[in-house]
């Protein structure tokens, strides 16, 4: 599997949209494995940053990765099927996390999740064609209080109803990708 | 020391003492299926919970130390009923299917649960997805049937240092495996077996080829010919109730004849062949280093143990220069099988199929290496392990302790004891000493019985050094040269050795490596369950069988030295060059990918 640069952010994590190269990405890769190896429970933050880079932790980056940490394949691919938060495939623009912790769950978690998939006709971990969707599910991101919880990207929608998923969504399609409303319906 | 109670017999245990070691102290039996000998509890099983008087909980016995005063009970109601749950629940999402299982009666699970008179489940559990990965030659992966207690994960990552095993995912669906739910033949796994050795359940097992045998056996138009390998004569005879250690060779040849095979012969006559190539070879690497001045490399690693090459082609490809071009043992008796042998009875080689039985699964990856094919055909065509063996006797409705010793046939059944201790740790040492120092000075290896006791036993890295005098003449450059060589046992001991010799330097003209603990004796093929008790005890054995014969060095083989005479010429001559020699090549270390 090579590496898929067209997923990763920016050259300079702004929005300017400017796609950096592979090679570029794979030493900014090495910076953060030189930063990370030595410390204490570094092997985490160090796949999160290599994910934020990438876009998701291809093959390439996860051998790398464990050779820099001396540590095994199997080892960093187990602490990466562990946590939810890491993802193997590329992912779309805008990631949608629907919370199905303990709170949400029993307000209607699953119900506003079958909503989405429905409406981006993408399973669980799934993206869109177009790349511009990605559906993961979270355990509890920490604001109970306004159950149910979906974030896109980093802002949080609270109290979110199925019926008005489609609303939810739209405003990411309209506001600046036209063009791919008609290949998501 | 601390004093404790349990089942109220009192015991004085040191500090750091387990609640499960102290028990075992006083010969109480506390269930356990994760708990591994010399390693950290992992606590993962929950199977050996006890009651401690005062604690708000149930505790693992594994992993708990005792304190002072500590009343523990180890079968009390509370605890028989919750290590019950814990049984129930495993059974629960296990994929038993006992009657077919690889493990049949020999399932630590299924003891478990009839020591718990666990007679129906009360849970009706989703069973796992099965996914059986027979991707490699050497072994099968059922996960259906792993109850997660990670012991593979243990003996893959620490005792051998591989790491192909981890678990992934989490939760009901994680799965103990290689990376990313891959599968063997996709990731660096050596195909040593240990994992296969070590699991509790039939999750693990080696690759069976018992019908494939069979077949060739009943066909007419084959001649069946099969080796054992030493390792074998001391373990086999623990599947029939013998205790570890005990020696079957005679009853053993008396079952290969009885089930069939056309000529019975020994790994051992060709154990003997290897150390004169060995021998010759690392004489001939010295020669070159010392007096023509060549850049040859040293040390010069053994290279009977197939683990150990993957182990090499993986993760050391800078040491395959250093690694002996020797075949193995197993592929040197196929490929002289399939030549001087078959030219002897006039068979076709085609028509010869060569069956190996052999401690170890790494033996059916080596047998199908393409390039180990002398003859236009492989050299060995089947490898059973000892285990294997044992059911095919079992199967054929042998009484295997009433049996009588017989011996193996001529002309590749004679073997020296230097040939028997290659199955122990240090043994190719000790064999390659005997007679590569009797060439060099024309005196017997000056040490008491033969053997080579700092390298013997079971410490995971040996050294030992020799300083050569009295030289006879071809061989006087090695006058005053202090000879010095290690033996490490175990890819993690391994590993350790080699990095420590990428490090510094290497200090030694001859290392000898064992993929598995203990050498062949504690091989991924041999009788469950193996232990550091089991392994001394196969040891002693082996050692015992090279005593008792009248040939203890390889050289001394009269029908090596008729192999020579009639058809190889010399050792590393033209034809041993052909037929009993190899190379290796670098492998890839990490998955490349889709």
């Amino acid at each position: 599997m090579s590496i898929d640069a067209t997923v990763a952010p920016c050259k300079c994590d702004c929005a300017c949209g400017e796609q950096a190269t592979e090679a570029e990405l794979m030493v900014r890769l090495e910076e953060v494995i030189e930063e990370y190896r030595e410390k204490e429970g570094g092997l985490i933050p160090a796949l999160q940053i290599a994910q934020t880079i990438f876009g998701y932790l291809p093959d390439p980056v996860v051998n790398r990765i464990a050779a820099g940490f001396n540590k095994t394949v199997s080892e960093v691919a187990g602490v990466i099927s562990f946590y939810s938060f890491f993802t193997r495939n590329p992912r779309g623009k805008y990631l949608v996390r629907v919370c199905l912790g303990t709170a949400c769950y029993v307000r209607g978690g699953k119900e506003v999740l079958e909503a989405i998939k429905k409406r981006l006709e993408i399973d669980v971990g799934e993206t869109t064609e177009d790349r511009q969707f990605s559906l993961e599910v979270g355990r509890c991101f920490g604001a109970c209080g306004m159950a149910p919880v979906v974030m896109v990207n980093d802002d949080t929608y609270q109290r979110v109803k199925p019926a008005r998923i489609n609303e939810l969504i739209a405003q990411f399609i309209t506001e600046e990708e036209p063009a791919a409303e008609g290949e998501n319906k | 020391m601390i004093n404790v109670t349990i089942n109220n017999q009192s015991v004085h245990v040191p500090e750091e003492t387990t609640i499960l070691q102290a028990a075992r102290k006083i010969n109480i039996r506390i269930p356990t299926l994760c708990h591994m000998e010399n390693r950290e509890p992992i606590g993962a099983c929950r199977v050996c919970v006890v009651e401690v008087e005062g604690a708000r909980t149930l505790l693992a016995a594994c992993s708990t130390p005792v304190s002072e005063g500590m009343v523990i009970h180890t079968h009390s109601t509370q605890a028989r009923m919750a290590r019950r749950n814990v049984v129930e629940l495993l059974l629960s999402e296990h994929d038993g299917n006992c009657q077919t299982c690889d493990r049949g009666t020999d399932c630590e699970l299924r003891a478990l649960a009839e020591e718990m008179g666990i007679t129906d489940l009360p849970y009706e559990g989703v069973k796992i997805t099965p996914h059986i990965d027979d991707s490699t030659p050497g072994l099968v992966r059922d996960n259906a049937k792993c109850i997660k207690c990670r012991r593979c994960v243990t003996v893959c990552n620490e005792i051998q240092g591989v790491g192909a095993l981890f678990p992934q995912g989490r939760g009901f669906d994680t799965v103990i495996g290689p990376a990313f739910t891959r599968d063997l033949a996709e990731v660096a796994c050596v195909q040593c077996g240990q994992c296969a050795a070590v699991c509790p359940v039939g999750a693990i097992t080696e690759k069976n080829n018992i019908q494939d045998v069979w077949a060739a056996i009943e066909n007419p138009d084959i001649h069946v010919v099969v080796q054992t390998a030493p390792a074998i004569r001391a373990a086999l005879g623990e599947e029939f109730g013998y205790e570890p250690g005990t020696r079957v060779t005679g009853q053993m040849t008396a079952a290969l004849r009885r089930l069939g095979f056309d000529s019975v012969f020994d790994t051992n006559f060709s154990a003997d062949l290897t150390i004169m190539e060995e021998g010759t070879e690392l004489l001939t690497r010295l020669k070159k280093a010392l007096v023509d001045k060549e850049d040859v490399a040293l040390p010069m690693f053994t290279s009977c143990s197939p683990g150990w090459i993957n182990f090499a082609e993986f993760y050391f490809p800078q040491f395959l220069p250093n690694i002996s071009t020797c075949k193995s043992p197993q592929q040197m008796f196929g490929a002289v099988a399939k030549s001087y042998y078959a030219q002897k009875i006039e068979v076709d080689p085609k028509n010869m199929i060569v069956v190996a039985v052999m401690p170890c699964t790494a033996k059916k990856y080596e047998a199908a290496r393409p390039e180990m094919n002398a003859n236009g055909v492989q050299d060995v065509d089947y490898v059973l392990t000892t285990r294997e063996l044992a059911k095919m006797i079992k199967e054929a409705g042998l009484d295997f302790r009433s049996l009588p010793d017989e011996e193996m046939d001529a002309p590749l059944g004679l073997s020296s004891g230097a040939a028997d201790i290659f199955a122990n740790t240090g043994g190719v040492m000790e064999a390659a000493l005997r007679t590569a120092y009797e060439i060099v000075t024309a005196k017997e290896l000056p040490v008491e019985n033969l053997h080579v006791t700092p390298v013997a036993g079971l410490e995971g890295i040996k050294e030992a050094s020799l300083i050569i005098t009295d030289t006879i003449h071809d061989w006087n450059f090695l006058e005053g040269v202090e000879l010095k060589v290690a033996v490490a046992h175990g890819l993690g001991n391994t590993r350790r050795l080699l990095e420590y010799i990428k490090a510094n330097g290497c200090p030694y003209h001859f290392v000898e490596i064992m993929t598995c603990p203990g050498g062949c004796i504690g091989g991924g093929g041999q009788p469950r369950f193996t232990d550091d008790s089991v392994r001394l005890k196969r040891i002693a054995g082996i050692y015992a069988e090279d005593e008792s014969k009248p040939l203890r060095k390889s050289h001394e083989n009269p029908d090596i030295q008729k192999l020579y005479k009639e058809f190889l010429g010399v050792p590393l001559g033209e034809k041993s060059h052909h037929l009993l020699h190899t190379h290796y090549a670098p492998k890839q270390q990490t998955c490349p990918g889709e």
